[in-house]
């Protein structure tokens, strides 16, 4: 078996507050595969965010022991290992959508006639061909947030973390992204760990489902998708689709039984 | 384009309005010219004496409060870099900062002509010393005005001090810095004026309206006054259109 991409054991975070201490990550273990969608579900304070997190180097847990690409998430922070994707596309009002999309290439330093190369092509890999000149506050919603995953996409990390990209965004342009996330991840053959708290957005899209439940955060189910990698939308009405969406919701409510 | 006519037309007309009252006024009531002279004495004046006007001009406008104006915002803006990077500057030059911003001009003006003469050089003085502050707590304020996800962003790109200022910080904090600035605008002028009470050769609008009211050339005075308060509002505007420039992305600025 090869190395895992990311690979947790008995990590816990614990934030002192003024109310005591709150265990937002306890004993959490998990291995996710070179190439693997795979979803962190459950209810808010469940540790799902602080989770991906700490994959990020945004968080450091206060037990246990973390590796993105068999080191740190620090050094794989500053390896550039991972593109990270916020709840808000939190693009940069003052620059254009191209602007916003070379931000990392500046940044890490990418020749010149290389950022417009790539700016152009994670465009079109976003459907947002002929809005580079646009700035952020000319596009809804849904095309911010696309724009902010063509930002993600833009320099070379083969791993895609996503926190509830999609939360705030109607029924129909979700479906649509979701869609368009699997054909990006066929393509790019990236691998994804997506937070979310939409049943058939995790079921659609994974090919490993965590399901995650508060007080203290922790994993309580794992579930390997037997659906194949190729999915129209359409398969969310098929048996297996609906077996494993109910499994997950089961996972969801013995997690909420105990308090 | 009617918006932007009728944008001038309304407070154009309603100043014109005022002058034809004003006018009217002393001419209806007799008011003595040392008390309140008419517009068209003032227009007068203004005619009478450009040539002094203009040599007051330069003198407090161009070489006192432009001058202090532009070394006090650079220094206000480069002393919140400084005391955003460091904390021990944080700490030990905000609060004297803040302390230096509570002398009284009148205080302080005397002080920089005993140190810097009687010419211009000590009104930029005075202007420096004014203007810094109102720079620096903006510019302080911008700095801080990024929110978590944006910082975020930058650390998942394990971008450097440098580079989050340069491409994140700055440009957030530019409406702030611009506020600051359209203070500074204003208190930059009045400072210049005031200190001129002081000591200066013998031009300059503060030095004029000071020796004019002794010999009760009250014209020349309100003369003084108008091209100050044109001369402010023209500086306003041309801050204000810079900023509409720069922060053309922010919520205020943003047209359509």
């Amino acid at each position: 078996m090869t190395e895992p991409v990311i690979s947790a054991s008995d990590l816990s975070l614990t934030f002192q507050t003024g109310d005591g201490p709150v265990h937002a990550l306890k004993d959490v273990s998990l291995d996710i595969a070179k190439g693997d969608f795979v979803s962190f579900i459950g209810p808010s304070g469940c540790g799902k965010t602080t989770f991906l997190r700490c994959m990020a180097d945004l968080e450091h847990p206060t037990a246990g022991t973390i590796t993105v690409n068999g080191v740190t998430p620090e050094a794989a922070r500053k390896a550039r290992a991972y593109g990270y994707v916020f709840q808000a596309a939190g693009l940069y009002p003052w620059r254009t959508i191209g602007g916003n999309i070379r931000l990392p290439l500046e940044i890490m330093g990418y020749d010149k006639a290389d950022q417009s190369a790539r700016v152009k092509r994670v465009l079109e890999l976003v459907d947002l061909a002929g809005f580079e000149k646009k700035y952020p506050w000319q596009l809804s919603g849904g095309m911010q947030q696309r724009a902010s995953i063509a930002r993600a996409l833009a320099f070379d990390a083969d791993i895609l973390l996503m926190d509830e990209p999609f939360g705030a965004l109607d029924e129909i342009v979700r479906d649509h992204l979701n869609e368009q996330l699997l054909a990006l991840w066929a393509k790019t053959e990236k691998t994804i760990a997506f937070v979310t708290h939409s049943i058939p957005e995790a079921v659609y899209l994974s090919t490993k489902i965590v399901v995650m439940s508060p007080r203290p955060g922790r994993i309580t189910d794992v579930i390997d998708s037997p659906l194949p990698r190729e999915r129209p939308l359409e398969i969310r009405d098929t048996p297996e689709f609906l077996e494993i969406a109910h499994r997950v919701r089961e996972g969801l409510k013995a997690g909420h039984s105990y308090d | 384009m009617t918006g932007t006519m009728a944008r001038i037309a309304w407070p154009l007309g309603f100043g014109i309005l005022v002058l034809i009252l004003w006018e009217a006024a002393v001419r209806g009531f007799d008011i003595p010219p040392a008390i309140l002279p008419a517009p068209t004495e003032i227009w007068d004046a203004i005619q009478r004496s450009t040539h002094i006007l203009w040599i007051d001009w330069v003198q407090t406008v161009v070489k006192g409060a432009l001058t202090g104006l532009i070394l006090g915002a650079i220094a206000g803006v480069l002393a919140a870099l400084a005391i955003d990077r460091v904390d021990f500057l944080r700490r030990g030059l905000l609060p004297v900062a803040n302390f230096v911003a509570a002398l009284p001009i009148v205080g302080v003006a005397p002080i920089m002509v005993m140190w810097f003469g009687f010419d211009w050089q000590s009104k930029a003085a005075v202007v420096v010393v004014m203007v810094f502050f109102p720079m620096l707590v903006n510019t302080l304020a911008g700095l801080e005005a990024t929110d978590r996800m944006q910082r975020d962003l930058m650390r998942t790109y394990s971008a450097s001090h440098a580079q989050t200022l340069g491409k994140l910080r700055l440009p957030a904090a530019m409406p702030f810095i611009f506020n600051g600035l359209k203070i500074a605008t204003t208190l930059a002028l009045i400072g210049a004026i005031v200190a001129e009470y002081f000591g200066s050769p013998t031009k300059g609008m503060g030095f004029r309206i000071s020796t004019e009211v002794g010999r009760l050339g009250i014209d020349m005075v309100w003369a003084e006054i108008a091209v100050s308060a044109i001369t402010g509002t023209a500086l306003y505007g041309l801050v204000a259109l810079i900023e509409r420039r720069v922060t053309f992305w922010h919520p205020s600025q943003r047209r359509g």
